[in-house]
């Protein structure tokens, strides 16, 4: 087993330690370099892009419309502008640079050719407004996408259009209100287990239902006996995460869906966490009726810090007629079409509307596809696979050091989860998480699922080495020895990182949101 | 498989480890009847990187991209020149592959262009503050629609004629689940948008009055006047921006008296790409800042005293707040702002005015080239980069033969507003500062030559 570092050198750590950034009269030190905000550097007036001509005169019935003054921002030059970026970009962690472990999250490698191909002029550079007649290759690939799709999770059709996770839920949720309000039968419950992503509770709110939690039995799934007995016509539908947030695969799932079937209401289902599955059970086979695929997590597109994500949702027969526009249809004549407000009347009549401008993420969409390609069926079932393999690994190699609240039921998904129980006196997730960094790692998801106190949640994904595990898997016991021996460090790590603990009371009592200067 | 490190051996070195038998042990909490024996039959296996690019340039190769044909398109969406450095910069791993700010100590980068990209927003805007992005421009209209209902306590909202119909039918689409009223009709084809018919709508249940800049027929509307009538009936103006370059030339809209600005920063950094990702802009007034959607980042300072840059508020948001968060937005557009803030901090104001100037220079050559054609007309008395042209038919028609001649001549009206026959005469031009001379001249020519014979 590789040692967490290498060349056993260890910083000292604690109070008293002259802040090592003091000793260079830049502030900056060897590699870490600071870097001053656009708005401190630029000057104005200087522009980093030329143009080829003149500005030429304003149309005499745009005058009274002028602005008085240009926008108040400084430009950079090129050089300038690079060297900003790239400076800001190394005080960033990101999966290009080590595990990203954080559970629910799937950080998983960002393939290149994905990049590479996203970036074909004959996908990047169309407009979605283009006359279909010139754009078949670009419906052709969102066609294909949306048949892996429908094909991997065993159900009838994909609306593609939602454009993250949470926007796929709302589509989701849509697509039950649009059909229970085509039977003539209003709702008003969305049931939530206790363990759902925030997001589940937030959308059934913004799509207008009363939102009630299902509590967890103590083995960690949803508690089949409480959600039966809340069953009753009143209850639109069930939100459920599967696998679950504790990273447990809910054994029950067909049969709540049966039960939710027989009073008249749908099973939406959670995807985040299909990379557990994908290829080695289809959703669809379980009984769900909507479920939101975030292509950004299974599929591999990058986070970039915070999106673009996408969304679609497959669903089932009884769902799809209600499904956004625009819509991928094959016609009967062969032609593939996105069906628009414009044939909708005809072509897909009961559509609850429009979910956003355009089509969807098409950017997102053929880097998705890119990658299942790269895979195919059996490289899918292999991702799924070693995705178990990692986060039971892990689990069973940091069971004796940290507790691992369902760890004795039986191996989990691919997440493994801990707890802060059995941490001494005064030391807490947070410690670990901040340690973790420290460690040159990103930390895992904390104090999430809410069911668990203290939560570590712990997704390594399918492309983490054994050997990059098992030294993410030696500095994790580090820390937890170093808790139990009281090490004050650990109590204000990180120390090593471009910045400290930072202060979110002061951000939050006095937000200060743009620059003043 | 090149993206799976794992070696065969050390999946066996792994299951002992964890005392399992075989990797479906692993599986065994899923019910036998649903567990797959092997792939997915049908579906191909793995290909290597030279096969999927094969198949995929040959997808992409059967489209008309924009920069292989004379291109008139807008309506919401445009095509500008991106410098090259933008795209290197967001491709810079650290960028690219980072998850949401939330362990600030190593996520510095990203929410200091965060930061960055929410003052430059601000300032372009003519607003206090601006959030770190929402999916799109028309996602933001509806959360703009949703908070000035939480602002005010009504539930009406007032859209413009020539507010995008794509915006109208996502925010149609929304309010039917929340119970909002949303009072909307298409845009006549008149040379200035009627304001004062807009202001006559307002009433007092209205919470906002939703108004494009320039509208969909690229006109643009009084906002200062529009702003004061709805301010009488206490309600806020939503102003909506598709063409962030505009704003060049244009006053800000906050400036003018809007209360919440939103818009699509597709044409910073961002391009085509068939519409998404795409970059959804928002920003309103400072007093206003904890009913905002989406992720706000924030300035603080750290342990050792240093500026540092965190999330905050976030208690407006849906991993804390759960059912009660102003939206229900998490993963947005990180990506997408960061590149709309490197090419504006690369084009400056000053450098923002110019490509302004520029475009609206492009627009005026194409609009008297078309004007010059029999049957055609151009509909607007003032406009930026974008005008309407009345033809004498079926613009659907036109826009369909003009790309037989591989020219993509613009949005026709009866594309974005099927059921209003009285529209669908009217064809979208739009002209940036990719835009030749040579293009215009060849749209001139092959469409006064589709439209030759043809009555007007």
């Amino acid at each position: 087993m590789n040692a967490p570092n290498p060349s056993g050198w260890r910083p000292a750590m604690g109070d008293g330690v002259q802040d090592p950034a003091q000793l260079t009269a830049s502030g900056d030190r060897g590699l870490m370099l600071e870097e001053p905000l656009i708005f401190e550097l630029g000057r104005p007036g200087t522009c980093g892009v030329d143009f080829d001509e003149p500005a030429g005169e304003m149309l005499p019935g745009l005058a009274r419309f002028a602005r008085k003054a240009a926008p108040a921002l400084p430009g950079l030059t090129e050089p300038e502008t690079v060297r900003h970026y790239t400076r800001l970009s190394r005080q960033n962690y990101a999966i290009d640079l080590g595990p990203f472990p954080l559970g629910s999250c799937t950080m998983k490698h960002n393939p290149r050719l994905n990049e590479k191909v996203a970036r074909l002029p004959g996908f990047a550079d169309i407009h979605p407004l283009q006359p279909q007649q010139t754009v078949p290759g670009a419906i052709a690939a969102i066609v294909e996408l949306a048949d892996w799709l429908v094909t991997l999770t065993g159900m009838d059709a994909v609306a593609m259009t939602p454009k993250a996770g949470a926007h796929g839920e709302l589509c989701g949720l849509l697509c039950i209100r649009a059909a229970l309000e085509a039977r003539g039968d209003a709702r008003a419950v969305i049931l939530v287990p206790e363990s759902a992503h925030g997001t589940n509770p937030a959308t059934a709110a913004f799509a207008g239902y009363r939102v009630e939690n299902i509590p967890a039995t103590a083995d960690g799934r949803v508690d089949l006996a409480a959600l039966t007995a809340r069953l009753e016509p009143d209850v639109a539908a069930v939100m459920i995460t599967n696998p679950n947030t504790c990273g447990l695969f809910e054994r029950d799932m067909k049969r709540i869906a049966d039960a939710v079937h027989a009073v008249g209401g749908f099973v939406y289902c959670d995807g985040a966490n299909f990379n557990a599955i994908v290829g080695k059970v289809r959703p669809g086979d379980l009984g769900v009726d909507a479920m939101h695929i975030n292509l950004h997590k299974t599929f591999s597109t990058p986070h970039g810090g915070g999106g673009p994500g996408s969304g679609p949702v497959v669903l089932s027969a009884a769902l799809a007629p209600f499904a956004p526009l625009p819509f991928a249809q094959v016609g009967s004549d062969g032609v593939l079409r996105l069906i628009e407000e414009e044939d909708a009347l005809t072509a897909h009549p009961h559509s609850f509307g429009r979910m956003a401008a355009f089509h969807g993420q098409m950017g997102m969409f053929t880097r998705a596809l890119t990658y299942i390609l790269s895979h195919g069926a059996d490289g899918l079932r292999q991702v799924a696979e070693d995705a178990v393999l990692n986060a039971n690994y892990v689990l069973r190699s940091l069971d004796d050091a940290l507790d691992a609240p369902f760890g004795e039921a039986g191996p989990c998904m691919h997440e493994a989860l801990f707890s802060d129980d059995g941490l001494p006196e005064g030391f807490t997730t947070l410690d670990i998480a901040k340690g973790l960094i420290d460690e040159g790692f990103h930390p895992m998801t904390v104090y999430f699922p809410l069911v668990v106190h203290g939560a570590m949640l712990i997704e390594p994904t399918e492309t983490e080495s054994k050997a990059g595990l098992d030294r993410f898997i030696a500095a994790m016991r580090s820390l937890a020895v170093r808790a139990q021996g009281g090490d004050p460090s650990l109590k204000s790590a990180p120390h090593l990182a471009p910045r400290r603990r930072l202060d979110e009371t002061l951000a939050a009592r006095k937000p200060v949101l743009t620059y003043a200067g | 498989m090149r993206y799976l490190p794992l070696t065969p051996g050390e999946r066996t070195e792994m299951l002992r480890v964890i005392g399992a038998g075989s990797v479906d042990d692993l599986f065994s909490d899923v019910p036998v009847e649903a567990r797959l024996p092997g792939p997915i039959a049908g579906l191909p296996g793995h290909a290597s990187e030279m096969a999927v690019e094969r198949h995929m340039s040959a997808l992409a190769a059967q489209n008309l991209a924009a920069g292989a044909a004379p291109f008139f398109l807008g309506a919401g969406a445009y095509r500008h020149h991106i410098p090259a450095s933008v795209d290197h910069l967001i491709q810079r791993g650290e960028f690219l592959t980072a998850y949401t700010p939330y362990q600030p100590e190593i996520a510095q980068g990203t929410l200091q262009v965060l930061f960055e990209f929410q003052t430059q927003v601000a300032r372009l805007f003519g607003t206090d503050v601006a959030n770190a992005s929402m999916y799109d421009g028309s996602t933001a209209c509806w959360e703009a629609i949703a908070m000035a209902g939480r602002l005010t306590k009504r539930s009406k909202a007032v859209l413009s004629g020539g507010l995008h119909p794509h915006y109208v039918s996502t925010v149609t689409t929304m309010a039917r689940f929340t119970g909002d009223t949303i009072e909307a009709r298409a845009p006549e084809l008149t040379a200035a948008p009627d304001d004062a018919a807009l202001v006559a709508r307002i009433d007092a249940e209205t919470s906002c009055v939703v108004v494009q800049y320039p509208d969909i027929l690229g006109r643009i509307p009084d906002l200062t006047m529009i702003a004061e009538a709805a301010h009488t009936a206490g309600a806020l103006l939503v102003a909506v921006v598709t063409e962030p370059v505009a704003l060049g030339l244009i006053e800000a809209p906050g400036l003018l008296g809007a209360d919440i600005v939103v818009g699509e920063g597709q044409s910073l950094g961002v391009g085509l790409n068939f519409g998404g990702p795409y970059l959804g802009l928002f920003g309103c007034r400072e007093k206003f800042v904890r009913q905002m959607p989406g992720r706000l980042c924030g300035q603080t300072v750290d342990a050792d005293g240093k500026r540092g840059f965190v999330l905050t508020l976030s208690t407006r948001e849906q991993h804390i707040r759960r059912e009660k968060a102003t939206s229900n937005i998490c993963t947005n557009s990180g990506l997408c702002a960061l590149a709309f803030s490197i090419h504006m901090t690369l084009l400056g104001g000053e450098g923002l005015a110019r490509l302004a100037r520029i475009n609206h220079q492009a627009a005026r050559r194409a609009a008297e080239a078309l004007a010059a054609l029999p049957g055609v007309s151009v509909l607007n008395e003032a406009y930026f980069n974008e005008f309407t042209v009345v033809l004498p038919r079926d613009a659907r028609d036109v826009v369909r033969e003009l790309a037989e001649y591989s020219v993509l001549g613009g949005v026709s009206l009866g594309r974005l507003y099927p059921q209003a026959d009285e529209l669908h005469c009217g064809l979208l031009i739009t002209a940036t500062e990719m835009t030749t001379t040579e293009d215009i001249a060849a749209l001139a020519a092959v469409l006064g030559e589709i439209l030759q014979g043809v009555p007007a």
